[in-house]
């Protein structure tokens, strides 16, 4: 009796409140609820880059260039790619002798601020004083630092002059322009304390910040971003009047928010990893789209080169081939996230398919281990002349599921061929923080690098990168690698224009690559996307910019478009 | 009285500065400062951008330095600012502290009105089915892993039934009462049984022992109802350990109810602090964590009072 009196209490209440089962879905055509499992930390484009919130700014805003989502440059905010055939690239030389380069750029005609003020060559000037500004707190500067001077031809059109010339000349990725007429005068009151004060953190809702399809009109820290379509947008007008993006950090707690109709879909970008995808596809696959998209996050197992048993390229080479990668595809990832062969994924148009590909051969890692002296088999270990054990530690993220499991795969793959691995595994921040940064790992460690299409891995691979007490424990080759063929050819990579030479130095890249081995490439990342059936174009890159770079094209499919 | 209150608050105040140079120097010591964190997620950052960022944000000073200027600061009522929200610290905290007062508050409350008249039925019919039944809730309670539950919660509620939000503090453009009750709903739920369970079962230990004391059985003797005795002697005098427990709960209740606001997405302090600790946000972490320490030390301070009221043979001289 007394449940039926909750009940009937219950429901009073959810009658009143107009909270009804099912509502949230009858409203989704007209708005679109996304999950994501991070709240953006910061909205300033230039302070901070961060997954979540170039999410939710590729919606608002949009970078001079990016890549679409067929990995090619393009223009988003100018109108045309500046190049050396259309004359608008002209190498110059400067005043120390060396080649530099001018670029001429013109802003989209509509583009104007949500307030309806035009986006002009102020608002370019402004964004490279804040850039160059020691204290501004820029966090990647190095465009800035490269742009010499800008002349403004007009109030859409301006000159770039860079230091320097390479490949990818023209892509000024970074260069996320500023509303000069909001935040002008605040950085010039207090530049040092300009990354507390902009609007983008104090008055993100101003609609003055955003010139993209969407304007935010509501943010509540740490739970949800509301956007509306922004009037002054230039572009195709976008299908949603309403864009929730909700961030529900469990990751089960974000499926179950999907299931109950609380939130629409669940952004690839920023949401489940691929494991729990699979799961959610078994369970409730009939009634989402699931797309998986690989992309350009390079998982792999970075090898200690100091380590006298790793210094050896036959033990590196017995390593890869000691292992069945296409098995842990298939099996742990169900083909979803490819093997990787390379740094380069496939996707790139660097991407070589004739470089040299391992696959699982037992006899042949057997035969380089005997040829590497480890010939002495001892309870399952190979040992060497000298009775040393052929004996590796094996490091990545504690509690990463996806990693873990890989592991312990790799730990008894390895044990196939007299190589004992002892898993050591560590929380990210000390992982990252200490361990490989300051190469304190002594074997192997698993984790991935992101990259960008056409990406140099000169932080990896060069020489001078490799992070020691002298230099700060700066620079990526936590490998400790070093060819100077590599390094030469690091550098002749970027300087060069010529797209058919460079693809030539590209294959030459990956060939030393799976020839030296400083890391046993493993798979590329894919992520996984979860949309409702009736949601339509979404086109997921694989890439740092974003599927919400083309947000105006989605649409929800039985209403017309 | 007032001397010992003037005493102890001159201590907790002492023990807060302590506090204050521990946690900064362990937020410090932890490998990878914020830089490092931002480093990691952006591929095209330079070495040189890093070191800049460091200076900068005073990371390339000595720990003891930056905790100097920052006791400076705080001395002043500047606390920082939040590396992850980029507000200050204390606008960061004040919506989350009132969020948590709510859900802890809320829950903390609930479970005493049904814990403490359920411990003491329970001593008071010993090895019933009362008793059992009493004590499988309490173990139910305690034992049930926390996500488990709110999951359960979840799916029951808003997945099959549809009834309730799956999370939040409040549906995306409403602001009224009744919808921010509905979010609250299930996490002050599930925080309440896993609540009760520890002092329905410090209750009824309390009671059982009260019960056999001396002054019970004069009680009766004198020809005092059942009701009298419990409610009006043995319970009085059974409070007296059950106080100490709920002061040292109500201390971390403000920092450990991480997981149910994990999964329930309820933007309170536990889920703060925990997410500045793991992102570097050193200044919000710092201050989470003294309010924590400050917390406990104001509630036992409470408990003390409230032992002289419960027994008027402890004395405060």
């Amino acid at each position: 009796m007394r449940l039926g009196w909750a009940t009937w209490f219950l429901v009073l209440v959810l009658a009143f409140t107009g909270v009804q089962p099912g509502a949230a879905r009858a409203a989704a055509k007209e708005e679109l609820v996304i999950g994501v499992s991070q709240f953006p930390t910061a909205f300033h484009p230039n302070l901070e880059s961060h997954v979540t919130q170039g999410y939710v700014l590729a919606m608002t805003s949009r970078a001079f260039t990016g890549y679409d989502a067929d990995w090619e440059l393009v223009c988003m905010l100018c109108t045309e790619l500046p190049t050396l055939e259309n004359g608008k690239a002209v190498i110059e030389k400067l005043e120390d002798g060396t080649d530099g380069i001018a670029l001429t750029y013109t802003i989209v005609e509509g583009a104007t601020w949500g307030d309806g003020t035009p986006v002009t060559t102020e608002d370019v000037l402004f964004t490279d004083e804040v850039g160059k500004h020691p204290k501004s707190g820029v966090s990647n500067a190095e465009l800035y630092r490269q742009i010499l001077s800008i002349d403004v031809i007009d109030q859409k059109t301006f000159t770039l002059h860079i230091d320097r010339v390479s490949f990818e000349y023209n892509a000024i990725n970074d260069f996320e322009i500023l509303p000069a007429h909001i935040e002008r005068p605040i950085f010039e009151e207090d530049p040092e304390n300009y990354r507390h004060r902009t609007a983008y953190e104090t008055d993100f809702t101003n609609p003055g910040l955003h010139f993209g399809p969407y304007k935010a009109v509501e943010v509540s820290s740490g739970a949800h971003i509301v956007l509306e379509p922004n009037e002054t947008w230039w572009g195709k007008p976008p299908f949603f009047k309403r864009i929730v993006i909700k961030a529900i950090e469990n990751t089960a707690a974000l499926e179950a928010n999907l299931l109950s109709g609380s939130i629409d879909m669940i952004a690839g970008e920023a949401g489940i990893t691929l494991d729990q995808a699979l799961a959610f596809e078994k369970r409730h696959g009939d009634q989402y789209q699931i797309v998986y998209k690989p992309g350009l996050i390079y998982e792999h197992l970075d090898l200690n080169l100091d380590n006298p048993i790793l210094a050896d390229k036959r033990v590196r080479k017995a390593l890869i081939q000691g292992i069945d990668r296409e098995a842990v595809s298939q099996q742990l990832f169900e083909g979803h996230q490819p093997v990787a062969h390379g740094n380069v994924h496939p996707l790139d148009w660097v991407y070589d398919k004739d470089v040299p590909k391992y696959s699982e051969n037992l006899d042949a890692a057997a035969a380089l281990l005997d040829a590497a002296g480890w010939t002495d088999m001892q309870g399952g270990v190979r040992h060497n002349e000298a009775g040393t054990p052929l004996a590796l530690e094996l490091m990545t993220t504690a509690g990463n599921r996806t990693r873990e499991l890989v592991q312990q795969v790799l730990q008894s793959q390895w044990k196939r061929i007299g190589v004992d691995i002892t898993i050591r595994n560590e929380p990210a921040r000390v992982f990252f923080g200490e361990t490989t940064a300051k190469r304190k790992f002594t074997g192997l460690a698993m984790f991935a690098w992101i990259s960008s299409p056409e990406n140099v891995p000169r932080s990896t691979l060069h020489s001078e990168e490799i992070p020691s007490a002298e230099n700060g424990w700066a620079g990526q080759n936590y490998t400790g690698y070093r060819n100077p063929h590599m390094d030469q050819l690091l550098e002749d990579i970027e300087r060069e224009l010529d797209r058919e030479k460079r693809e030539q130095m590209w294959h030459e890249l990956q060939t030393i690559y799976a020839e030296d081995l400083p890391a046993i490439p493993l798979y590329f990342r894919a992520d996984a996307h979860i949309w409702p059936k009736w949601l339509k174009g979404v086109v997921p890159t694989g890439h740092l910019n974003s599927s919400a770079n083309a947000v105006e094209t989605w649409y929800a499919e039985d209403v017309p478009n | 009285m007032i001397r010992y209150f003037a005493h102890r608050t001159a201590e907790a105040g002492l023990l807060l500065l302590v506090m204050s140079f521990v946690i900064y120097l362990l937020l410090g010591l932890m490998p990878g400062d914020p830089i490092d964190i931002m480093a990691s997620g952006d591929p095209d950052i330079t070495s040189a951008d890093i070191a800049r960022l460091k200076a900068l944000y005073g990371l390339d000073r000595p720990i003891t330095e930056r905790y100097a200027h920052w006791l400076a600061d705080a001395a002043g009522g500047d606390f920082g600012f939040s590396r992850l929200h980029s507000r200050p610290v204390l606008e960061v905290l004040a919506p989350r502290l009132w969020n948590t007062t709510v859900l802890m508050g809320l829950s903390f409350i609930l479970a005493l009105v049904i814990a403490i008249p359920l411990g003491v039925i329970a001593a008071v019919h010993p090895r019933t089915w009362v008793d059992y039944g009493i004590n499988l809730f309490a173990f139910a309670g305690f034992s049930l892993p926390s996500f488990w539950l709110a999951l359960l919660l979840i799916l029951l509620f808003s997945v099959t039934l549809g009834w309730l939000p799956a999370g939040g503090v409040q549906s995306v453009g409403r602001d009224d009462f009744f919808d921010w009750a509905l979010h609250l709903i299930m996490p002050v739920t599930a925080l309440t049984l896993l609540t009760a369970g520890r002092i329905i079962r410090f209750t009824r230990s309390a009671m059982i022992e009260a019960l056999r004391q001396d002054y019970v059985r004069t009680a009766e003797a004198k020809g005092l109802g059942p009701f009298g005795v419990v409610v009006g002697h043995a319970l009085q005098n059974a409070m007296i350990p059950v106080v100490t427990i709920l002061a040292l709960d109500f201390g971390t209740l403000f920092s450990g109810a991480l997981v149910i606001e994990q999964i329930f997405s309820y933007q309170g302090m536990g889920k703060l602090i925990y997410d500045s600790i793991l992102g570097s946000d050193f200044n919000v972490a710092l201050v989470g964590l003294l309010f924590a320490t400050a917390l406990t030390l104001a509630s036992n301070l409470a408990a003390d009072l409230i032992y002289g009221w419960l027994d008027p043979r402890i004395s405060y001289g």
